[in-house]
């Protein structure tokens, strides 16, 4: 199906479920109930989950499949995100020729800065990469005020060309970016008994935009370059003595994942158009490298799970205060009650990132295939359990 | 006529001469052992061929062009493939992944593109990396992981891998090292009737007597840098020079 093994074919389905069936899956307590705090399906937060999917998608084209860690590929989502902006700003708020511009944009520099880190391998490549990244945020910030906005970063405004668009709307407003009519912040509630469920144009836009990366990388996993690219992670003596050219492969592929950051660099500006040059500080590229390291270094839904994850902590667990607390554990005797929320505390909302230390130590620990190598152990026990349960069922049949 | 021509090839590291004035000529579509002592430099010398490492002095040149100066992917292109001392594969791939790839290098040349197709559509490849596995006899070892093969399973898969690219010289080093008596039996009996089958030269670096005198057709003898002599495998078995070399060393 779709040119695609059946196993790989599955897990697209799931992902295409998944993705479309987000509004509920991620709203599933009651508004009016003290778990809606874990609610993750409102639009700023469900579009975060799928561009930093794709982000952590393409990345893992590189880190995953070649092992070559780059520390700055916030660089080209940061490229993505300007480019966008300023296609908003020069040619129309329709988000199509956004993307593309900027897609292209961040390829070129990806195949600069690739031609170059490139020349390195392991960790001084890593430190190449790194040193370019922070040297574009710092341009960004200071020189490049006029192309970036430096300090503020780079927003539209009402006296912006937009040739094949409006410069304002009839009410004086600056135009949102939208798909030939379609408001990209166009919002639908639906209220079904307790339940809210909320469906966003933008949600459903970047995620249809991520099913088709996804589709691309599994494409490209399966291929003779997606081999030559695990086989240079595997052995670079070995293809080298095979006749095989391996600098080109790995820049392939580091500018491919690089076009994958500027496209989600660009949805970003088109659910929200401003760019900040923060979007390339380093630890943006770092947070990419957890994301995929949490979910599954080379595999293919690792990347999306970790983004989802990172994202889900750093929105949700930072929400929560002592207040919110208090009132968990308001039925606990006094003290005691002080006692729990005091220990709790530091691990939740500026806390979060203690939590989501702990987890990373944790996965990177006992499971080194991240949350899909977790996934897996369990999908094995039941598995392993039914083959039990089948077992004796199955001697019990009449031998011929 | 010889294919591949080594001209007073010499190698330093740091103190030691590790090849001094090493003179070779290795006739198309023999099969040429190198022998000699730990130590003497025959690794050194293979690595002067595939661009592994370069000479301080003298020239090596395979079929009239000089290989030095190119990078090891072109010195294969030109149609060298190399075994090695210490099994080279791709630990994470499995064996059929493995013979894939130098089938690909074979057909595509040292870079294409194709991101879009899968490699199971690749039907042609496939039949070619699957016969070289039956012919290797580890067909029922294709979706193993090489890196949990036994040491001689991995130098045979190596052996494989070289030999799917049909190259016009084959360099072995050391290639039945760590491998049962069965396996190199058959390692030798494929090497042979490769060589019947097809045209390709054959430089093995051996110490096993057996397989050097089973495969053979002209022997050097290297100690510590310096071809001792050349000649037909009979006239080296009981050559003064050769003995003094290795009894001395043993003794
Ligand atoms: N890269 C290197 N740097 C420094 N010394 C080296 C290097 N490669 C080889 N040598 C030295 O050169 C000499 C020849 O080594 P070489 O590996 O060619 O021997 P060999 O004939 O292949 O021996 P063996 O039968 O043990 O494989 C040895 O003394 C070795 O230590
Ligand atoms: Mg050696």
């Amino acid at each position: 199906m779709f040119g695609l093994e059946t196993k790989d074919a599955k897990l697209l389905l799931l992902v295409v479920a998944l993705t479309m069936l987000a509004p509920f899956l991620l709203n599933p307590f009651p508004v009016d109930s003290a778990m809606a705090q874990f609610n993750a399906g409102y639009p700023d937060l469900m579009q975060r989950f799928v561009i930093f999917g794709i982000f952590a998608i393409g990345f893992n084209i590189l880190f995953g499949l070649t092992g070559y860690l780059s520390f700055g590929h916030a660089a080209f989502l940061g490229v993505g995100s300007y480019a966008a902006v300023w296609m908003f700003k020069l040619l129309s708020m329709n988000v199509l020729p956004a993307i593309v511009l900027a897609v292209i944009t961040s390829g070129l520099f990806a195949l600069l800065i690739g031609y170059i880190s490139l020349r390195r391998s392991g960790i001084y490549f890593s430190i190449l990469t790194l040193a370019f990244a922070q040297m574009m945020f710092a341009l960004a910030y200071s020189v490049l005020t006029p192309i970036t906005g430096g300090e503020t970063g780079l927003q539209l405004a009402l006296d912006d060309p937009r040739i094949l668009g409006t410069s304002a709307t009839a009410e004086g407003n600056i135009p949102v970016p939208g798909l030939f009519g379609l408001e990209m912040r166009d919002t639908t509630e639906v209220a079904m008994g307790v339940w809210s469920f909320t469906f966003n144009v933008g949600y459903y836009f970047s995620a249809v935009i991520m099913l088709l990366a996804f589709y691309l990388s599994i494409r490209i996993f399966r291929s003779p370059f997606g081999m030559m690219l695990r086989a240079i992670k595997s052995n670079q003596t070995r293809l080298n003595y095979t006749g095989l050219n391996t600098k080109p492969y790995t820049l392939a592929a580091f500018v491919i994942s690089g076009m994958y950051a500027g496209l989600a660099g660009a949805l970003m500006a088109s659910m929200d158009p401003l760019a900040g040059a923060e979007r390339m500080f380093w630890t943006a590229s770092g947070e990419v490298v957890l994301m995929t390291i949490l979910g599954g270094v080379g595999t293919l839904i690792g990347p999306v799970l970790g983004a989802g994850a990172i994202k889900y902590m750093e929105n949700i667990i930072s929400k929560i205060n002592s207040e919110i607390l208090h009132s968990w554990f308001a039925f606990l005797p006094d003290g005691f009650e002080d006692f729990i929320v005091a220990i709790i505390y530091p691990f939740v909302g500026k806390g979060w990132h203690l939590t989501l230390g702990i987890i990373f130590m944790l996965v990177v620990t006992f499971l080194p295939g991240g949350l899909v190598e977790g996934g897996q152990r369990i999908a094995k026990l039941f598995k392993g359990k039914k083959a039990d349960a089948n077992g004796p069922k199955g001697k019990t049949e009449p031998a011929e | 006529m010889s294919i591949l021509e080594v001209k007073n090839v010499g190698k330093r590291f740091g103190g030691l001469q590790a090849l001094n004035n090493v003179n070779l000529s290795v006739q198309e579509n023999s099969v040429h052992a190198i022998i000699g002592p730990n130590g003497a430099g025959k690794s050194t010398l293979l690595n002067c061929f595939v661009g592994k490492l370069i000479p301080d002095t003298g020239s090596v040149m395979f079929d009239g062009q000089s290989v030095l100066g190119r990078s090891p992917h072109e010195i294969n292109q030109m149609g060298i493939s190399r075994v090695f001392q210490t099994p080279e594969i791709f630990g994470d791939l499995t064996v059929l992944e493995n013979m894939l790839i130098p089938c690909f290098a074979k057909r595509d040349g040292a870079f294409e593109l194709n991101a879009i197709g899968s490699v199971m559509n690749q039907k042609d490849m496939l039949e070619r990396a699957e016969e070289m596995l039956v012919d290797m006899n580890m067909a029922d070892k294709r979706h193993m992981h090489a890196a949990s093969m036994s040491r001689g399973d991995k130098r045979r898969l190596e052996i494989g891998m070289c030999l799917s690219q049909e190259p016009r010289l084959l360099l072995l080093d050391e290639p039945t090292a760590g491998m049962a008596r069965a396996d190199t039996n058959n390692t030798i009996d494929l090497l042979k009737q490769i060589k019947e089958e097809r045209d390709i030269t054959i430089a093995i670096i051996e110490h096993d007597m057996h397989v050097v005198f089973s495969l053979a057709e002209r022997i050097t003898v290297l100690a510590q840098g310096t071809p001792l002599v050349e000649d037909v495998p009979e006239n080296i078995k009981g050559h003064p020079k050769v003995r003094e070399a290795y009894l001395g060393e043993s003794a």
